[in-house]
């Protein structure tokens, strides 16, 4: 707790972008300067050019996650080429990234990496990836995995992808983007809002709400192929869509013309059981990473409040207390944290529970903070904070951005799983 | 295509300059029947391979069927008569209300009526909310609201398959902006013909 009331360090990176606009990141890291790591990503050589380079990505996912103090260095140092680890040292790095860019004549490319230790002969972690030139971004982001993981003993996220639904104008659109904000594309578009996007386990497939037949429909969409898929579409609204974590089952939210209940069907939409029968609304379920629980909206104690119930529907229990408006459950991937939306008089902020202790701490201190979405490593949140700007926070608190897409207007995130 | 979509936006300007002359306001002119309701079934067959067509092309040509049908009828259907309580379509609601004020009694009680004089009449009850709050739950908030209009209209004989009671929650906002004016507005069910 003592770190909240620390400095405040902001950390401004500046991305240079190549040809298109100059986009600025600002980070805002809380906490004291010597929790992050010092180190240094050196250029690679042969890097591609502009804002492709694989050293720049490297660079701007690790400054990006809080974890690091990212030191200077000008430098290219290939794969290969001994360090200097006095000088180093002395220039106060923990390790250095440095790598070798070797590019094919048949478009593929190959990123050789080494993470260096200055205290050490040896290597923290090498890679060697080889690619299709269009696919040089997530190379990069898994070489910033890689030395993340080896740095800190956590997974990285950076190679994973973000799913919002985006205003542009009067049109509607589910949009995916890498981790950090580049590579988006448009997966489905309609004059209709959409809402609730939902990441099958395997990256594979959304499920989201479309209003594109006048009333709220639960489809499922591949994402290489774009075919889409009506998976609930009784009378009444259909919402709130979430996968089991094997992936072959749906909870979902349906009216069939009264009170909003949870109910459970097959990806495959062949079955459908009623899990909640109260006298209130029942929705937004989410399953707990071993699939045996779902956490849920309910107001069946008049004020909306975050609840959790067996798969089958049985031994139903409260979880929040501390509010009279707790809604938007999302659980992390460890199980062990469940982050929501507290209506705390006229603002709605971002909260995580413990689920273990019961603990609450508030992780913002805006007002109007909706769809809370845990990244595939229990890390990091995402969420939307107002005035459709999606913000990245991390779980200790200490770390905030905001993610930068080329759309502005954007709303409802959902963090996608790892990929391989 | 491009006629047939022509030909809807003729029927429905048509439709707005029939309604101009009421005290309703533009925005609340009845829409031209753009979907049945009823057929929206559990099984989801006829909608299983929409991924590369928009729907708004299906929902335009239904709408250029319904408007011809419905011109045949206009001469003597209350229902297109801007002057009648059939033109009111919009019930509103306190906050965090969900019951029916007893002023728009006689709107509920002249569509339950008609209803259930036209069984061939079937209606997508929409419930709406205000901005406060998240998608999902407001969504389940504005289906409470097209849902007590649906068991109002119930009561005055209006059998369950002529209706649909559904949510746009806080997601198509009739008034834009913050604060209770546009609140107020929003906290709405509207009856769908």
């Amino acid at each position: 707790m003592k770190k909240y009331f620390l400095q405040f360090i902001v950390l401004t990176v500046l991305l240079s972008t190549g040809l298109s606009a100059l986009a600025q990141l600002k980070i805002e890291v809380t906490g004291v300067g010597s929790d992050q790591i010092p180190i240094s990503v050196a250029g690679f050589a042969d890097d591609l050019p502009g804002d492709q380079a694989i050293s720049a990505i490297v660079r701007a996912d690790l400054a990006r996650s809080g974890m690091f103090r990212l030191i200077e260095s000008n430098e290219i140092i290939p794969d290969n080429a001994p360090l200097d680890a006095a000088a180093w040292k002395a220039r106060g790095a923990d390790a250095v990234v440095t790598g070798s860019v070797i590019k094919g004549a048949d478009g593929r490319i190959e990123i050789r990496y080494r993470l260096r230790d200055v205290t050490k002969v040896s290597d923290i972690s090498q890679l060697e990836i080889k690619t299709q030139g269009q696919f040089s971004r997530t190379a990069a982001h898994r070489v910033a995995d890689d030395a993340f993981n080896a740095l800190t003993g956590i997974r990285g996220v950076f190679a994973t992808r973000i799913a919002y639904v985006a205003k542009a104008g009067s049109e509607y659109r589910l949009e995916v983007t890498d981790s950090d904000g580049e590579n988006q594309f448009v997966a489905f578009r309609s004059s209709e809002p959409i809402i609730s996007p939902a990441w099958s386990p395997d990256g594979k497939k959304l499920a989201y709400v479309s209003f594109d037949n006048k009333k709220p429909i639960v489809y499922v969409q591949e994402l290489d192929t774009g075919r889409r898929i009506p998976v609930a579409n009784y009378k009444g609204n259909n919402s709130a869509p979430a996968w089991s974590p094997d992936g072959k089952k749906l909870a979902i939210a349906l009216s069939h013309e009264a009170q909003t209940h949870i109910h459970l069907i097959n990806a495959d939409k062949s079955d459908r059981k009623q899990l909640t029968k109260t006298n209130g609304i029942d929705t937004e379920p989410c399953f707990s990473p071993d699939g045996q629980t779902i956490y849920f909206t309910s107001d069946r104690g008049n004020s909306p409040q975050i609840y959790r119930m067996s798969v089958e529907g049985t031994d139903v229990r409260r979880v929040t207390f501390r509010s009279d408006y707790s809604i938007s459950p999302s659980v992390s991937a460890d199980g062990r944290m469940l982050a929501y939306i507290s209506g705390r008089g006229k603002n709605y902020q971002l909260q995580l529970h413990d689920l273990t202790t019961g603990a609450e701490k508030p992780l913002s201190t805006a007002s109007h903070d909706e769809s809370p979405s845990f990244a595939p490593n229990s890390r990091y949140i995402v969420y939307s904070s107002g005035k459709g700007v999606l913000t990245v926070v991390s779980t200790d608190g200490n770390t905030r951005y905001n993610l930068t897409t080329k759309t502005s207007n954007i709303r409802e995130p959902a963090w996608g799983p790892f990929t391989k | 295509m491009r006629l047939t979509k022509l030909t809807a936006a003729l029927a429905a300007l048509m439709l707005l300059l029939l309604s101009a002359c009421s005290t309703v306001k533009l925005d609340e002119a009845p829409p031209i029947e753009s979907r049945k309701p009823g057929s929206s079934s559990t099984t989801d067959t006829s909608q299983s391979n929409t991924a590369s067509v928009p729907s708004s092309s299906t929902d335009t040509s239904s709408s250029k069927t319904d408007a011809n049908a419905n011109a045949n009828a206009t001469a003597n259907d209350p229902l297109n008569d801007p002057s009648s309580i059939l033109a009111k379509r919009s019930i509103y609601f306190d906050v965090d209300s969900y019951a029916i004020k007893d002023e728009f009694n006689a709107v509920i009680d002249a569509h339950g009526k008609y209803l259930a004089s036209r069984p061939d009449r079937k209606v997508l009850i929409q419930g709406n909310t205000d901005e406060r709050g998240g998608s999902e739950y407001n969504l389940a908030l504005g289906q409470k609201r097209a849902d007590a209009v649906r068991r109002a209209l119930a009561l005055k004989g209006v059998p369950d398959s002529q209706m649909e009671a559904v949510s746009f929650g806080k997601e198509k906002p009739k008034a834009l902006g913050s604060g209770e004016e546009a609140w107020k507005e929003n906290r709405r069910a509207d009856i769908a013909y």
